[in-house]
């Protein structure tokens, strides 16, 4: 859908990329990204609880089939990284791939489909980047925690100077930790942020070329796109589960 | 506006550019080059060991998405600088030759 003669490229842009923010400044709250998270959550995991709950052991469904393979996927995924016992982990991480991927997938929608009924707003919540940091920034509270818990609070500054040069470098060995510590909720936030944006981003480019260019660049896009969105998730999954094992890990 | 403001503000957003255009082929340099060499050990992997296949896939499509983290992230930045004017140059250039 081409914009009107009365609209520049640049202004459908910008308009496309705005979120239905209520407040103002550091108070804004980004009430699309909000509402669209939370009713794509309440959707998947409802549809995934029911078909828990009319689980049979005789032979199974349909719905009973799907959800046990996803279910098998996950742990499978744990087993690999994670050699502890910690009962938060794989409902953590299947959660965040379910519903991450649920919100990557809001992005193969038509970009004007909303516009149109007259609802303008950004309909991928993880193309908000508070969506992300706040995943994110909750892994990290929980990679914390379990560091704590596990070593000790002892245990975790002795493992903060004492690794990997040896005590006598402990200046040194803070330095790296704390870099590294940073470096990884922003990288997880931001890796999905930005693979997000940037396919949003070309989906709003291609809409401003001619119609009959459209499906020739649009079709190839899209599909390579579906790749990305299960792939993000896939990775934000891992990473979490990786991280998280990483606290849990005593010499 | 004084012409000279007009060309100085020219100037910044004609380097603003070259900027994206630093981020956008500098990162896919750089993605193409890693994925590139992930792909050729992969393969290699895969020769030596086709039983290996499945999961030597699942560990290539991860450490993929973890090579171009920082490239996707960068191009996002520069398409966003490129299209939605963020520091106001065009429609400061635009307001001042309109009016």
């Amino acid at each position: 859908m081409s914009p009107s003669a009365t609209k520049s490229s640049s202004e459908y842009i910008v308009e496309h990329l705005t979120n239905w923010s209520v407040g103002k400044g550091f108070w804004a709250l980004h009430l699309d990204s909000w509402l669209i998270g939370a009713m794509l959550g309440a959707a998947v995991f409802g549809f995934l609880y029911w078909g828990a709950r009319s689980a049979t052991s005789g032979v199974p469904g349909k719905l009973q089939n799907f959800v046990e393979l996803l279910y098998e996927f996950v742990e499978s995924q744990v087993k690999v990284v994670f050699h502890g016992k910690n009962d938060l982990i794989a409902p953590l991480a299947f959660t965040i791939f379910v519903w991450v991927f649920a919100m990557n997938a809001m992005d193969l929608l038509p970009i004007d489909l909303l516009p149109v009924l007259g609802l303008h707003l950004k309909v991928v919540p993880t193309t908000d980047p508070n969506t992300t940091f706040a995943m994110s920034l909750s892994v990290f509270v929980l990679m914390i925690y379990y560091n704590i818990k596990v070593k000790g609070p002892g245990g975790f500054l002795h493992e903060a100077a004492a690794a990997p040069f040896g005590i006598k470098l402990a200046p040194v060995n803070l330095l790296f930790r704390v870099i590294e510590d940073v470096a990884k909720p922003l990288s997880l936030a931001l890796r999905l942020f930005g693979n997000m944006y940037a396919g949003e981003m070309v989906f709003i480019l291609i809409a401003l070329l001619p119609f009959w260019v459209q499906p020739l660049l649009g079709w190839p896009w899209a599909v390579f796109h579906i790749l990305i969105i299960t792939l993000q998730a896939y990775i934000f999954m891992m990473l979490t589960i990786v991280y998280l094992s990483m606290a849990h890990e005593q010499h | 506006m004084k012409p000279e403001i007009l060309t100085i503000m020219g100037n910044v957003h004609g380097l603003s550019m070259i900027a994206v255009s630093f981020m956008l082929g500098l990162g896919a340099l750089g993605a193409a080059v890693g994925v590139g060499l992930l792909g050729g050990k992969f393969l290699e992997g895969l020769a030596r060991q086709p039983e290996l296949g499945g999961m030597l896939t699942g560990r290539f499509f991860l450490v993929a998405g973890l090579v171009d983290a920082v490239p996707m992230i960068s191009a996002a930045m520069g398409l966003y600088v490129l299209f939605a004017d963020p520091f106001g140059f065009l429609t400061a250039i635009k307001a001042a030759i309109g009016g």
